[in-house]
């Protein structure tokens, strides 16, 4: 045996006996950034003695083209509710079927059947929200429970609100605001958008994401924004509130998937049954500062959480919000000729 | 019987061939890597958009037309994609700006780098290098940080009782300049003082000594004989400046799209590749023919003073 064919030989033994021990345990997790806790995920790495390996993606658009593209290495990802019929349609997560799984008696009555994935035949509650608007009521006294404070700014706020640019949710939030339906082609009620935006637009300050530093430095007064930003910010400045716009407000959930290239189909299993115990996802959530969809959690979580009206959401708004649907490619279209126009 | 001019003909001809044939290594990488994705990206300029993103197998010329004409989704004419335009504008302007102020503050830099003594040039050379030891991101977040309304400037005004009230710097025009201007400084200055330093200066001497003015020294003298550095810092700022996207969304707030924006948006929320596609191509085609034009025409100039 030469020397090359004996290195050769050694190189394969090694590979053999890494992909023996990885086939005992890995998973690899594809998700937003910043988004789950290290604490749950030790967790899971001791009690089924395997080796967890997360990657961020930034936006649900990169998630798709990544996993559509294939070849990546991902076994479990975290659509947002939007998007997981896409998944679906597109045949890019498997029938894991959580709805018969073990631990499914713990999600929330108002999770277990939602229209995105009737019957939870792919996917396992993760974290949901709302999209309201966030002011620092140092700056301002009045009603904070409207739209208004985006789209017809206050005096006191003008050239201090900055918008969240997620052109769903601003195009979303526009159009309650003029009194439309979620996901309209209807052009008199887009027209209406439109110049609702454009009109609103010179009162803002700036479009970005950054907004938990920006509000705790008082760079902005307001923005329009996520609820658990929304906490973080309180946190930092009690005088920052949350408000539930009456004109109407979405509720959106991320959501567990098994991907259909998923190497380690079992143990993406095991996790989605992990996340649905209520002791779990209060550990997650207590991380990420959203609630999770699972009942019984609030009893792990930390006390600044249960009783956060970001979290919680009060009785009397209850009935204005309504869950993001996904909308027609052709609505899309006409959504994002607005938004250019909005930006040029 | 080959005469030596023969001889001398045939060593150069295969002198030209031992090159071409030991730079064909390079020369296929460079070929493959940088034409290979630009293929794809033209390809996908012509086929039809996915619903949902991604595209689809058939061909098409839609995003090539939306490029230049919007059907407007109110009263359904169509005219002349004037957003795009505006947006093209805008990041025109933003470099062309960028690339003059850094040449404001470069040339005198490099300038002053070219008349040290020998001994310390080096050390203030490796000084201008220093900002691109980090992350672009990191040092616009810096720039944000001395601008910002309880920035170190604000607070420093404020202390001194100069104002009572911030100035509002950051999200302005003002503030994207001072980001362009301090990320793309050291782009301008290397190749300024490259071609300083060979700049002889018993020449300026001379000038001095048959009675030009400062003014005229710069203009006739040291100007011309910079002039390749000039052309090679503008091109180094320019490029990268016209297709700037960070700095301006950190500094300038995101409200106005800036061209690389507009085709991020077609690749991600906007769902259009094709469209997303044909922006790419098209900026490239202006940026390239307006290069062309520029450095030949310059160094057409160039052959006339030599």
């Amino acid at each position: 045996m030469n020397l090359k064919s004996m290195s050769m030989a050694a190189g394969l033994a090694l590979l053999a006996s890494t992909s023996l021990a990885s086939a005992a345990g890995e998973l690899n997790i594809y998700n937003w950034g910043n988004y789950i806790s290290p604490d749950m995920i030790k967790k899971f790495e001791k009690q089924f003695d395997v080796k967890v390996t997360v990657t961020d993606y930034d936006s649900n658009d990169t998630a798709l083209a990544k996993v559509r593209q294939g070849g990546h290495g991902f076994d479990v990802a975290m659509p947002s509710q939007t998007y997981v019929p896409i998944w679906v349609q597109e045949g890019l997560v498997l029938e894991t079927n959580p709805g018969g799984m073990e631990n499914f008696k713990n999600v929330a009555p108002e999770w277990a059947n939602p229209a995105f994935d009737p019957g939870r035949k792919y996917t396992v509650p993760w974290a949901w929200g709302t999209v309201g608007v966030v002011v620092n009521t140092d700056d301002y006294k009045g009603d904070i429970n409207t739209w208004k404070i985006v789209f017809d700014t206050p005096d006191e706020l003008k050239g201090k609100v900055n918008v969240v640019p997620e052109m769903n949710d601003v195009i979303h939030a526009a159009i309650k605001y003029v009194g439309g339906e979620q996901c309209t082609g209807d052009k008199d009620v887009l027209k209406k958008v439109r110049d609702v935006l454009v009109a609103a637009k010179p009162n803002w300050i700036a479009m970005e994401y950054n907004t938990i530093e920006k509000m705790g430095a008082g760079d902005f007064k307001a923005t329009s924004d996520w609820n658990g930003s929304a906490l973080r910010q309180r946190l930092k400045n009690p005088a920052i509130h949350y408000g539930y716009p009456v004109e109407g407000f979405q509720y959106w959930s991320d959501n567990v998937v098994v991907l259909k290239e998923a190497k380690n189909v079992d143990n993406a299993k095991l996790f989605q049954n992990f996340m649905m115990d209520p002791e779990n996802a209060a550990m997650n959530s207590a991380f990420h500062r959203y609630a999770n969809g699972i009942a019984g959690s609030e009893k792990f979580m930390p006390v600044d959480m249960t009783s956060a009206p970001e979290v919680v959401v009060p009785e009397e708004f209850k009935k204005n919000g309504e869950i993001l649907q996904t909308c027609a490619p052709e609505v899309t279209a006409l959504y994002t000729k607005i938004w250019t126009e909005l930006q040029k | 019987m080959a005469t030596a001019a023969e001889i001398e003909k045939q060593t150069e001809a295969r002198e030209i061939r031992n090159r071409w044939f030991l730079s064909a290594p390079a020369l296929i990488i460079i070929l493959l890597a940088a034409s290979g994705p630009l293929l794809i990206v033209l390809l996908y300029s012509f086929l039809t958009p996915g619903p949902y993103g991604d595209v689809q197998w058939t061909f098409s010329t839609e995003g090539w037309v939306s490029v230049f004409l919007e059907r407007d989704i109110f009263d359904d004419t169509l005219s002349f994609a004037s957003a795009h335009l505006t947006i093209f504008w805008r990041s025109l302007k933003l470099a062309l700006m960028a690339t003059a102020a850094t040449l404001i503050f470069g040339f005198p830099t490099a300038y002053f780098i070219a008349t040290r003594p020998e001994r310390t040039r080096d050390i203030w050379l490796f000084l201008i290098t220093i900002p691109f030891w980090t992350n672009l991101l990191i040092r616009t977040f810096a720039v944000l940080q001395v601008i910002r309304n309880e920035g170190i400037i604000n607070t420093a005004l404020i202390n001194l009782g100069i104002t009572d009230q911030p100035i509002q710097m950051l999200y302005t025009d003002f503030a994207i300049m001072v980001g362009m201007v301090y990320v793309y400084l050291p782009l301008m200055v290397l190749p300024l003082y490259a071609s300083m330093e060979k700049l002889d200066f018993r020449l300026v001497e001379a000038g001095y000594d048959l009675y030009a003015t400062r003014w005229q020294v710069l203009k006739r003298i040291i100007f011309p004989m910079v002039r390749p550095g000039v052309i090679a810092g503008s091109i180094l700022v320019f490029i990268p400046a016209i297709g700037a996207y960070v700095t301006p969304s950190v500094l300038g707030g995101g409200k106005n799209m800036m061209f690389a924006n507009l085709i991020e948006l077609q690749f991600g929320q906007g769902r259009n590749w094709p469209l997303g596609a044909a922006l790419s191509i098209t900026v490239m085609a202006i940026v390239m023919v307006a290069l062309l034009v520029y450095v030949r025409n310059t160094s057409g100039s160039e052959a006339r003073h030599g």
